[in-house]
Order: structure tokens, then C-alpha cells, then sequence
């Protein structure tokens, strides 16, 4: 009996022991969401919801210690940047949150963690766990920038040389008399264009820059929220949201397949002193050609001075690109090394087309520059088969960000999910 | 293109009438007025408010159960006679694009207009007629 029992006590603790050790074993690990959080990947590819943190989540940065940083279009309980802790298992935690403006803008660099509003950049340094030190007191880097009521968040990145790339984005769509109206023409010259529609440089470590202390880097720039510097070109790349309402301001000249179509969403690698066309030209992707805009005297037909930017590469209308990421992780494949993830928050302005984006796309690089035509790559946001109205939509992808292990982040501005795309090698 | 235009004409009338049925009080001049004002929202409405009135989270406000939609005539004939650029919240929300003035709109096209989002996307309200925008723009012209 005694012998009997002491097997068993026995016995259970080698169970004990080999579950704990398992589960210890398996918490350890990285595993995909058994749904892929609701994504459809390619082969080989799968997603975990890490956390979900029910606010509008743009942009976003992790840190090699775990800890995910991101920010909210506007504010939740006060707090505009939320901190999240992932565990072993890849699953995060809200630990804290700080910061009471609402923005877009958040990037990680050299010892620093900066942040927008709509209006100001600031910084916040981080201890050598990157850890921010003061989260009450950051340094103000740009204050006084232009906000209109639309295109009114400041994206930023930085390069390697200690400057901060910022979007100012038009308070138009095509800088039109009547904004978005029936044959409205354009604004003579555009004056707007002086202190927006474009991307602003300024120092990265000098405070309170106003529009005096920076350079107006690139113009013609409607509105960009993704961008990112590309390490290989030493180059920003931005990805522009396109003008709206071809068919709606111009219905003689385009037609609502037409003006579903066009113009297209560009990307556009970057020079100091570069100009984009906005709002004088749109980029007919369908044709490859730089057209003039209706309301300067175009006909959806008339091209476009060839002193406006070539874009690097460009994509269907409307599609909405929020994140721009190239690719320096070692997680995925090789063909992934150094290309570009394109995150589209999907459209609106293709109705009553259906919508399109809601979705990750690839662009394949070689040697810095695109190599080949994009791919889809992550698909499901959206929780239904085709968005008919944008509101539709359940989730819709915003930030990306790389993980230390090469896991791709993605933001959701819908109800706050973070996922993580990670790459499971047979 | 062609294939949806269709299923819109198609669908489009089935749900009107099953709105219009649901609203038993709505007289038969009110009933041709929907049907008309459905032929103005597609035109001119449809591309920011989206076929379902649910407009564009964060741009274009929704056209459903909102009290701008269902409330005051004047304030809402003024909106499509006078556009609309302001910071106001809808429900907690706010819409940052601009709607330009749409003027250039007959009389009764704004009342049929107006008289269908109030009785579709599942909104009930009272019909408004071209008498009612012919009062209201008198008085908004400068």
C-alpha cells in the first residue's frame, strides 16, 4: 500500500514536471493565432494577434526587449502613446501609456523615441533597455506646424546623419477654390504649398524648430503617412495618398471606373529640392504618364511638364498607404531582404466601385531599387470577403514596424489590434 | 462596372421599398420623391457617404441615425446648400473632409435627396419639400 502509494506520488510528479517543462517549452515560443489572426498569408507565413489595445492605432515601434510603443490618433483615458510588454510567447500586455496628444508619428532612433502630434515632434530618451526615461517630459524638437482639417498627421522618419523627415500634408485634396467641389478650378499657383504638401527636414537633436529652422525637402507632395528611410540607398522613400474625386469634381472628363482607377498611389524615392506635381499633375499608372490636372488646365489626357518627380513605383487608386517598411529583418525568406511592405489602409473614393486595400502588399527590390511588380501579401484585415463602404471594414492595417527577430508589426486603427507577422520555416 | 451599376438598380429599389414599406405613413408624393432623391444621392452623394449611408470612419460622416439626418430641416438643407467645414463631433467622432456646398442643386432635387437619407439606412423622418429649400436658400443667399 505504502509502496503503492509512493508510485503514484512518484508518477504524478514526473507528469508534473513534463507538463511544466512543456508548457515552459511551448511559452517559450512564437506560435502563429491557430486563424492567423484572421490574415491570409502566403505559404510558409503566419500571424498572431498580439494584443488588442481598443483605440485607433497608427504607427508604431518595438524595441529588441519587448516592449511595443504606439500611437493613437487621439488620445484614450489621456494617454496618446500606449506601451505594451510581449511575453516570451509573443502575446502582449498594456503596461503603461503617456503622452496626452493624439498624432501619427513614431520612430526609434539612436538612443531616442520620437513621436507626433498633428502640430509638433517630440523626443523622449531611452535608457539602455530602451526604456523611456521621463515620459512627462519630453524634449519639444518642432512646434507650430500647419494642420488642416484634413491631411493633418505628421509622420516622421530619420536618416543616419542626425535630421528628422516630417509630413505636412495639403489641407486640400487638389487645391481647389471650392475643395472637392463640381468644376471648382485650381487655386493659382497653389500658395499652400509653401508651408505644406511636402516633407519638411529639421535636426534631430535641436529644440523648438519652427518652420524657419527647417527645409522644405520635397514638394508637391499631397499627403504621405508611410515613409521610411532606405538604409541601402541611404534615401527616403514615401508612399503619396493620391488626390480624390477625378469623376465626382469632373465627371465630362472621368468616369466612375476611371476615377476609381486614378490616379495612382506613388511611391516616390526622394532628393533634397525633389517636386512631386501636386496639385499641378496626377500619375496615370494605367498609361505610365504624368497628366495634367483638370483643375490647371487638363483634360485627363494633356501630360504634365517632365520636371515633375518620376515616381519609383505606383499602385491602383485610392488604396490608402499608411506604412512603408523596407524589409532588413533575417526572419523571412531572402526574397524579403531589403524589399519594401506597403501597408494600405484601404479606400473610400473608389465607390460605387468596390473598395480596394485593406491589405499588406510586397514590392520586391534589388539593389535598392523595385525589381518586379508587388504581391499581395497579407489580406483579411477586413473580416468580409469585399468592402462595399468603408465602414464595413472590422480592422484596417496602419504602422509597421520590425521586430528584432525580423517578426513584421502591423497596426489596426479600427479597434486597436497589434498583430505580428512572423515566418515558420519547415 | 456595368455588373455593379445593375446590382445596384437592383438592389437599391428592394431596399427603398422595404424602407418605404416599414414607413407606412409615407404619402404617395413622398414615396416619388425617394425614389427620385435615390437618383441624386447616387450621383452626387455616393462617392463620400458610400452606398450605405455609412460614410468613411474618420472623413465623411455617416448618414445613419445621426441628428444632423434625422433633426432640424434647415440645418440640413444648409448643409448641402452651404457645404460643410466644420470641427464638430458626430457621436464621438469627429470627420476631417471637406463637403463643398452643392448649391448648383434644384430645389427639389435637395428636398428629394433630403427626403430619401431621412427614410433609408434605416432612418425615419419627416419628408422635406421644395417649399422648405425654396425658404431656406432665399433667406441663406447674402
Amino acid at each position: 500500500m505504502n509502496k503503492f502509494i509512493k508510485n503514484t506520488v512518484v508518477l504524478l510528479l514526473i507528469i508534473i514536471c513534463a507538463t511544466a517543462i512543456y508548457a515552459l517549452k511551448a511559452d517559450d515560443t512564437v506560435l502563429a493565432d491557430a486563424d492567423n489572426a484572421g490574415l491570409k498569408l502566403p505559404t510558409g507565413f503566419g500571424a498572431l494577434n498580439v494584443a488588442n489595445i481598443g483605440a485607433k492605432a497608427r504607427h508604431i515601434a518595438v524595441t529588441p526587449q519587448g516592449d511595443i510603443y504606439v500611437k493613437l490618433a487621439k488620445p484614450k483615458e489621456g494617454k496618446g502613446i500606449i506601451v505594451l510588454h510581449q511575453n516570451s510567447n509573443g502575446k502582449a500586455i498594456v503596461t503603461g501609456g503617456f503622452g496626452n496628444y493624439g498624432g501619427t508619428g513614431m520612430y526609434i532612433k539612436d538612443g531616442y523615441m520620437y513621436a507626433s502630434s498633428n502640430t509638433e515632434i517630440f523626443r523622449y530618451k531611452l535608457n539602455p533597455q530602451n526604456k523611456i526615461i521621463d515620459q512627462e517630459h519630453p524634449e519639444t524638437i518642432v512646434t507650430g506646424l500647419k494642420a488642416g482639417r484634413q491631411h493633418e498627421t505628421k509622420s516622421l522618419v530619420l536618416d543616419n546623419n542626425g535630421n528628422i523627415y516630417v509630413n505636412i500634408g495639403a489641407p486640400l485634396s487638389a487645391c481647389q477654390v471650392q475643395d472637392r467641389g463640381l468644376h471648382s478650378p485650381g487655386i493659382p499657383g497653389c500658395p499652400l504649398l509653401d508651408s505644406a504638401g511636402g516633407i519638411w527636414q529639421f535636426k534631430a537633436n535641436r529644440l523648438n524648430q519652427t518652420y524657419k529652422d527647417g527645409v522644405r525637402y520635397a514638394t508637391g507632395l499631397r499627403n504621405i503617412v508611410g515613409l521610411d528611410w532606405n538604409q541601402q540607398d541611404d534615401q527616403l522613400f514615401v508612399m503619396q495618398h493620391g488626390r480624390d474625386n477625378l469623376n465626382s469634381s469632373w465627371p465630362e472628363l472621368f468616369s466612375t471606373k476611371e476615377s476609381a482607377e486614378l490616379p495612382a498611389e506613388c511611391m516616390y524615392a526622394l532628393k533634397k529640392g525633389d517636386n512631386a506635381g501636386w496639385p499641378f499633375m496626377f500619375y496615370n499608372q494605367i498609361t505610365h504618364k504624368k497628366i495634367v490636372s483638370p483643375e490647371y488646365g487638363g483634360d485627363g489626357k494633356k501630360e504634365a511638364d517632365s520636371k515633375y518627380l518620376e515616381p519609383t513605383a505606383a499602385y491602383p487608386g485610392h488604396m490608402a498607404p499608411n506604412g512603408l517598411l523596407f524589409y532588413t529583418g533575417k526572419m523571412f525568406p531572402e526574397r524579403y531582404r531589403n524589399g519594401a511592405f506597403i501597408a494600405f489602409h484601404g479606400s473610400w473614393n473608389r465607390a460605387p466601385e468596390p473598395q480596394k486595400g485593406y491589405c499588406i502588399v510586397f514590392q520586391p527590390f534589388k539593389n535598392g531599387k523595385p525589381a518586379g511588380d508587388w504581391e499581395m501579401f497579407a489580406e483579411g484585415f477586413a473580416g468580409v470577403d469585399e468592402v462595399k463602404s468603408p465602414s464595413q471594414a472590422q480592422h484596417r492595417p496602419c504602422g509597421l514596424a520590425l521586430g528584432a527577430d525580423g517578426s513584421l508589426y502591423v497596426t489596426d486603427d479600427v479597434k486597436g489590434n497589434i498583430y505580428r507577422i512572423i515566418y515558420i520555416p519547415k | 462596372m456595368k455588373r455593379l451599376l445593375i446590382l445596384l438598380l437592383l438592389i437599391i429599389p428592394v431596399y427603398l421599398n422595404a424602407q418605404v414599406k416599414k414607413t407606412k405613413a409615407a404619402a404617395p408624393g413622398t414615396t416619388a420623391s425617394i425614389a427620385r432623391g435615390q437618383k441624386v444621392y447616387l450621383q452626387y452623394c455616393l462617392s463620400c457617404h458610400q452606398i450605405d449611408g455609412g460614410g468613411v470612419p474618420n472623413m465623411n460622416p455617416p448618414l445613419i441615425k445621426t441628428s444632423y439626418v434625422q433633426g432640424d430641416k434647415v440645418r440640413l438643407i444648409k448643409v448641402v446648400l452651404n457645404g460643410f467645414a466644420q470641427n464638430v463631433e458626430i457621436d464621438g467622432e469627429s470627420y476631417s473632409n471637406n463637403m463643398p456646398p452643392q448649391a448648383m442643386l434644384k430645389d427639389q432635387e435637395i428636398a428629394d435627396v433630403l427626403t430619401y437619407i431621412r427614410n433609408s439606412f434605416t432612418n425615419k423622418g419627416a419628408a422635406i419639400i421644395t417649399a422648405e429649400v425654396k425658404a431656406v436658400r432665399a433667406k441663406n443667399k447674402k
